[in-house]
């Protein structure tokens, strides 16, 4: 039993905390983010030349195979600078579907360009009435011979803007809300037919959404197996459900300490407001529920890596405590900063409105709470 | 980073679960759960853990200790907890034995370990006074030098187990000083001796488990001091942090479990008090959090064994671990519902309604007491906020 890191580890962690330093302070991030496209190619590149989008393919597709203690800490890393750019969509979403499913063969040059920061890639699942059941499915694809005829529409597909391939779960069987007779196809997102209309997020993502008129696609283009997405989709969004929540522990950690630095120099009746015992037992509990979370998040990217028979249950309680210590956290953050915390200007805010995001993604916390409470008297 | 154990480990994982299912037995279980039978069942489970060599993990083996690792000791305890068979009275074994191991004479420990090893000498904790409860530097019981001996005047309280105890460990003030914790003192005390008094304090679950302690001119031989007079205080502390390092994880899991299970067969109109929506989010809830306090339990226990700690984090184990058990007695007293009222007694000779009600009430009323003892839970912020966030 060991919780360190290892020395790889280590090298992985302290060099995207370097980049955090050196290349996105808030200030960065804020131009970033306020640019067309929500992201900057720039800084992709440098992502890639740092190998960082190799991590979670496996080796023989290009990439290095990291192990989900390698995903964590480049996630918790993240978190911390409120890193903006579309690593969890493009590695985890649209390159897992692609890098994991059982056809995975001939998707290589494309899997080979994420890697090069060269391909911008999107997931799309979400539709108007589906809320967190991910095969309320209604967008349809039509077999035409040995085409598929794609309708229908996809709301807020993250990097839906700036993606050139769009993965679609869409319909090719079965009732609205069944798992089978979903299949994913990975569609150029400048054929005819599709309609993007861009959105702006809270926390600063530029978002898509796209109609789908009477969008041809080949059969070639079927990304696993017709009728049987739901195991790979559920296998990818677990693993991007990990990384947000780390990425969530790396805002906790980044927001409860700034609340007690700020607590220390801020003075009202002449003295800092970090003296008072009320204040002093709120951000007590702010430490305690980061440091659970945190031990949550050692359990379920131990419970992967060691391929135990619980990670399912560990990774939809990990979604709970993050939302809910999220909550937590980040509502005293900002009633510990006062006014300052209800400005714009402050990060703080914005570290908010990044944990409320990871919080509705994939299932809210009273959502997996749910699932959890299904699994546990199962 | 991983979570897995030697095969060496392992292999004593194994020889303490085979010995937990045999020398536990339910007789055993019945006679340490009634008031009356207590102490005699508890003494004989301690001499079989005696016997066994594995009564004291933590001392060194010249001692009589079983020498074991960090890792071995975590072990030994989570097996322990997963047959539900008691701790040992923790006031000799653990507490006060850490201080003379660490700080008492050659013949301090000649005297007094021995029998605390083979449970033929019990102990209790002379600390809280009426005027020195969580403020603990504020006590006030004196002990006067006069001769060759300490002359004790004051009156503890709070004290679990006295009246079941052979002997008291107890600060008490030597000195006046300008530094209130300066000038208290660690003394020994023979419950037995002339000026003793114990009066019992019934807790709210009906049992007598605390008294007040009351000192009137106890004569004490000198050499039952520990250590220098006025360093008490410095002795006390490092027992107190060996006081909040106990979560219960282990018993909260198994508490946890019992309670799916009574939840699965109770029912409201025919549905399962589990299908319940509501009691569902709060069975939930506590189980959630109890998943993630078992790894900051054992990320502390990573720390210890590579020589680090127990640091800060015994206060989170502390206050995390002592609201789950509360919402574990919560859950239960729930559950038992009408039942939970039922007070076992003469009257009432056998179980009415459930079997658990009474219990479940008892555990309920005097598991108040965990956010209490040990520093309360809210001096376990302070510490936090102090020692931790710098405040």
């Amino acid at each position: 039993m060991d919780f360190d890191l290892s020395p790889e580890q280590r090298m992985l962690q302290e060099s995207v905390s370097r980049f955090v330093q050196d290349a996105y302070d808030f200030e960065t991030r804020t131009k970033v983010i306020a640019a067309d496209a929500g992201s900057d190619d720039k800084l992709w590149q440098q992502f890639a030349r740092l190998g960082w989008l190799a991590v979670p393919f496996a080796e023989d597709l290009g990439g290095i195979g990291g192990s989900a203690v390698d995903l964590m800490v480049i996630m918790e890393e993240f978190g911390k600078g409120l890193v903006a750019e579309p690593y969890v969509v493009n590695t985890l979403l649209f390159g897992g579907l692609l890098g994991q499913s059982q056809n995975h063969s001939i998707f290589s040059s494309l899997i080979e360009r994420i890697i090069a920061g060269e391909l911008q890639g999107a997931f799309a699942f979400l539709e108007r009435q589906s809320r967190f059941e991910l095969f309320d499915v209604t967008t349809r694809a039509e077999k035409d011979d040995n085409r598929f005829i794609l309708n229908g529409e996809k709301t807020l597909v993250m990097n839906g803007a700036a993606a050139e391939q769009i993965i679609v779960l869409a319909r090719t069987g079965g009732k609205q809300c069944h798992e089978l007779g979903t299949t994913l196809f990975v569609v150029d997102a400048n054929a005819e037919g599709i309609e993007k209309t861009g959105v702006r997020l809270m926390d600063g993502q530029k978002v898509a959404n796209i109609q789908f008129n009477n969008v041809v696609v080949s059969a070639q283009s079927i990304v696993g197996a017709v009728d049987h997405a739901a195991p790979l989709v559920r296998e990818v969004v677990a693993r991007a459900s990990l990384a947000l929540c780390a990425e969530a522990v790396g805002i906790m950690e980044k927001l409860y300490t700034t609340t007690v630095e700020y607590t220390k120099v801020r003075k009202q009746f002449g003295v800092a407001i970090g003296s008072f015992q009320t204040l002093q037992h709120r951000m007590a509990d702010m430490f305690i529920e980061y440091e659970q979370a945190k031990s949550l998040l050692y359990r379920t990217v131990c419970s992967i890596d060691e391929q135990a028979d619980d990670i399912e249950k560990n990774i939809l309680a990990l979604k709970v405590m993050v939302g809910r210590a999220g909550k937590l956290i980040g509502g005293d953050a900002i009633q510990l900063h006062g006014g300052m915390g209800l400005t714009d200007e402050l990060d703080v805010g914005h570290y908010v409105k990044r944990l409320m995001m990871i919080n509705t993604m994939f299932g809210d916390a009273d959502y997996s709470q749910k699932k959890f409470a299904q699994i546990m008297a199962a | 980073m991983h979570t897995k154990f030697s095969s060496e480990d392992i292999q004593f994982r194994d020889e303490v679960r085979a010995f937990m299912r045999d020398a536990y037995t339910p007789d055993l279980a019945r006679r340490i759960a009634s008031d009356k039978t207590f102490k005699d069942a508890q003494v004989e489970w301690e001499k079989k853990l005696y016997e066994k060599g594995w009564i004291a993990p933590h001392w060194p083996k010249e001692y009589g200790g079983a020498g074991w690792s960090i890792a071995q000791k975590f072990i030994y305890e989570s097996e322990r907890s997963a047959v539900g068979a008691p701790d040992v009275m923790p006031f000799g074994l653990k507490m006060l034995s850490s201080v003379i191991l660490k700080f008492g004479s050659e013949a301090q420990k000649q005297r007094f370990l021995p029998k605390i090893l083979s449970s033929d000498e019990w102990w209790c904790q002379g600390y809280s006074e009426p005027g020195a409860g969580s403020d603990l530097a504020a006590l006030k019981t004196s002990a006067a030098l006069d001769g060759d001996e300490y002359v004790v005047n004051g009156h503890k309280i709070w004290t679990s187990y006295a009246h079941n105890a052979d002997w008291i460990f107890c600060l008490v003030r030597t000195s006046k000083e300008e530094k209130r914790q300066q000038g208290i003192s660690f003394l020994l005390i023979d419950i037995n001796t002339p000026g003793i008094t114990i009066r019992p304090i019934v807790s709210i679950d009906g049992r007598h488990t605390l008294n007040e302690v009351f000192f009137d001119d106890v004569r004490v031989p000198k050499e039952n001091m520990v250590g220098e007079p006025g360093k008490g205080w410095t002795y006390a502390k490092a027992l107190l942090t060996h006081e909040r390092s106990m979560a219960g994880v282990a018993d909260s899991k198994r508490d946890l479990e019992q309670i799916r299970q009574w939840a699965s067969e109770e029912v409201n109109g025919g549905q399962a008090l589990l299908d319940d929506p509501t009691f569902s989010k709060r069975l939930t809830d506590v189980e959630i959090d109890l998943m993630a306090l078992e790894f900051t339990e054992l990320r502390s226990v990573a720390k210890a064994m590579k020589g680090e700690g127990p640091g800060t984090e015994s206060s989170v184990l502390k206050i995390k671990g002592t609201e789950i058990q509360q919402a574990v007695q919560e859950l239960r007293m729930d559950i038992a519902g009408y039942y939970g009222a039922v007070v076992q007694g003469e009257l009432s000779s056998h179980e009415v309604g459930h079997d658990f009600g009474s219990s479940a009430r008892e555990k309920y009323m005097y598991g108040r007491a965990a956010s209490l003892y040990g520093g309360s839970n809210e001096i376990q912020r302070n510490i936090i906020a102090k020692f931790v966030l710098g405040l």
